[in-house]
């Protein structure tokens, strides 16, 4: 073609390509975000996880189709079409239990994944917004699942929905009415249910799908992270693909689908083996109260919500009422999620990457990760897993022994991030390298 | 030659069409949010109910369904009745249930028309769990005297539905409208004749 530069992307032997580039710039599109990304050479296992939550996402939507063939929105045949499509659909106990185990298996992956971003600086300068899109992904994510988790209409389903709806009466003033909003009707019913399975498999599907696009655009704009930290594009330029890159970056294709490839094997295996073999996973993944038909008469004898919300949840409870409100339960549960969002601004540490922190944030960043972990662990137990305090303890609001140290993870959870601009400024950090390392 | 822009009419075509269509938005939204509302299908299904007393033994617990929430009919022993009276008052968040959700006519510490019959919804004030009837005193460490325990967050419960100091639930458990007419309970009208 006369007047095409050299560089223009129909210089192509296909005709075919040509055709195609010159009406949609699918080479381009190709270049920029795979074969031309240059991504930091020095990723390790850690950088697996953001491929894998695409790959839940994709299983997630993919099952979750099928499983709308046979699923009834209605709360007098819900829990007996999830039954059907358990015992009578072809192979409909496989979908099923992938998009349960995929569930789970998604708040794995974004824990990892975000844990990551915590460890080596992924949210800091000039990635802020790459961070905030990705904590977006997660409220959703959090939202899609408490919509789904309704749908099966068994107990836990209508109990945990009951317990979360409820949060929103605490809100002085307009919270009952907006309780009453949310259900549809006065108590949780049909209403409910209809428009939470409207919310799960369309409204916020859609959304997630636009954040991760947003997500992805604002990460290729900065260029990863890396675990030393420092920034590839301010290093020396130069590769073996193009003198403009930065020398320590290695083309997204294949370098790195070649090794996302891999890690997406080695989480296929075990995520058909928990498919396969253990799809309750001793009742943290599906919980053995959910297998009884929703009772809006009965609450089963121990609730708790899934394990991937407990730390929160852990919150709520160990938070007592204060005034004769229980709001500040409520707004403490919520700020734990929604603190996530400050901390590119929180974090005033010279270098990025835990490598080169010092002993303050490290003490700071090992004990958050303990009070999550305990938070975690204490919110699928009732209060009186440990047992309570004697009669020394008169005194105080409660003897449990585990809702003591609930609230004292509570604290440690929001120290981390209410000292951070404290402590990331007094730590003494190591010097960074000039560039990323290898070992 | 092209005029020279001019700003301030630039300004007020960009507000007048920025106006209205803030305004048009809002009129569009307002139908799907209203639509979220309880149907007037799902108001219209409030009608009080009617529970015939005679069966009920002391010491028996009724659950009926009114308004989509359970409402509990407690015939309490002689000895429940009598430990109500006994728990300190430091140990109740509000024992006059002078917070409490709860119609003129029941009073004091049974919370009830007759001493023995009470009549509360078995939802919890905290985040609307159903408590579970922990009725052996003792059950829940030496100084418990019988009641209700959620088996969500933990709150507890006397027999009145006074809820015990150091429980997340942050009132005594909410009384319905109701009569009593000789063996038959109504629930959602009052003693007073009010209907909720």
């Amino acid at each position: 073609m006369a007047g095409t530069p050299s560089n223009h992307p129909s210089m192509f032997k296909s005709p075919l390509m040509n055709w195609v580039n010159d009406r949609f710039p699918l080479t381009a599109l190709i270049k920029t975000s795979a074969s031309e990304y240059y991504a930091p050479k020095n990723f390790n296992f850690w950088y697996y996880f953001g491929s894998l939550a695409l790959v839940v996402l994709v299983i997630q939507i993919a099952t979750g189709i099928f499983l709308t063939m046979n699923y009834k929105p209605d709360a007098a045949y819900a829990f007996g079409s999830v039954e059907y499509i358990m015992r009578d659909v072809d192979y409909g106990w496989l979908i099923r239990y992938m998009h349960s185990t995929g569930a789970s298996a998604f708040f794995i992956v974004v824990y990892l994944h975000m844990c990551r971003g915590l460890m080596y600086g992924s949210y800091r300068k000039p990635r802020e917004l790459t961070w905030i899109f990705g904590m977006l992904i997660y409220l959703a994510l959090m939202a899609e699942a408490f919509f789904g988790y309704l749908l099966p209409w068994g107990q836990m389903s209508f109990w945990g929905a009951q317990v979360i709806v409820n949060i929103f009466s605490a809100i002085p003033f307009i919270g009952p009415d907006l309780a009453v909003w949310i259900r549809g009707d006065y108590a949780i019913g049909d209403a409910t249910l209809n428009r939470f399975f409207a919310f799960h498999v369309i409204a916020l599907p859609l959304v997630l799908l636009g954040l991760v696009v947003a997500h992805l655009i604002a990460l290729h704009e900065t260029g990863s992270n890396n675990p030393d930290g420092v920034e590839i594009n301010q290093g020396p330029k130069g590769n073996r693909w193009s003198k403009d890159a930065p020398a320590d970056g290695i083309p997204f294709h294949p370098y790195y689908t070649v090794k996302d490839i891999l890690g997406v094997v080695v989480f296929l295996m075990v995520f058909t083996a928990i498919v396969f073999f253990m799809p309750e996973m001793g009742g943290y993944f599906l919980e053995y109260n959910n297998f009884i038909p929703a009772d809006p008469l009965k609450t089963p004898a121990h609730i708790a919500p899934v394990w991937y919300f407990t730390p929160y949840y852990s919150i709520l409870r160990a938070v007592p009422p204060l005034f004769g409100s229980q709001f500040p339960g409520v707004i403490a549960m919520g700020l734990s999620v929604v603190i996530f969002f400050a901390l590119p601004w929180l974090d005033r540490g010279a270098v990025k990457s835990i490598r080169y922190r010092g002993t303050l944030y490290k003490s700071f960043f090992a004990m958050f990760l303990v009070c999550f972990v305990v938070l975690g662990y204490l919110g699928v137990n009732s209060t009186d897993v440990w047992g309570q305090f004697g009669d020394w303890s008169n005194f105080l609001d409660t003897k449990d022994r585990a809702t003591w140290v609930a609230r004292l993870c509570t604290v440690g959870y929001f120290a981390f991030f209410f000292l951070m601009p404290w402590y990331t400024a007094k730590d003494k950090t190591k010097p960074e390298p000039a560039r990323v390392t290898m070992h | 030659m092209s005029e020279p822009v001019n700003t301030s009419r630039r300004r007020t075509l960009i507000a007048a069409t920025a106006v209205p269509s803030v305004v048009t938005g809002a009129a569009v939204v307002t139908p799907f949010v209203a639509s979220l509302a309880p149907s007037e299908r799902a108001k219209a299904a409030g009608a009080p109910v009617t529970v015939d007393l005679s069966k009920l033994k002391p010491g028996e617990k009724a659950a009926v369904e009114w308004r989509g929430k359970v409402v509990w009919v407690l015939k309490r022993t002689p000895e429940q009745v009598a430990a109500l009276e006994k728990i300190p008052a430091s140990q109740l968040q509000d024992p006059e249930s002078k917070k409490a959700s709860q119609p003129d006519y029941v009073k004091g510490a049974t919370r009830s028309i007759t001493p023995d019959l009470v009549v509360m919804e078995g939802v919890c004030t905290h985040l609307g769990c159903s408590p579970t009837e922990k009725g052996t005193p003792g059950e829940l460490g030496s100084d418990w005297p019988g009641g209700f325990y959620c088996p969500c967050h933990g709150s507890k419960f006397d027999f009145a539905g006074r809820v015990f100091t150091g429980s997340p639930a942050p009132a005594n458990l909410v009384i319905p409208p109701h009569k009593i007419d000789g063996v038959v309970l109504t629930i959602g009208v009052g003693q007073d004749g009010k209907e909720a």
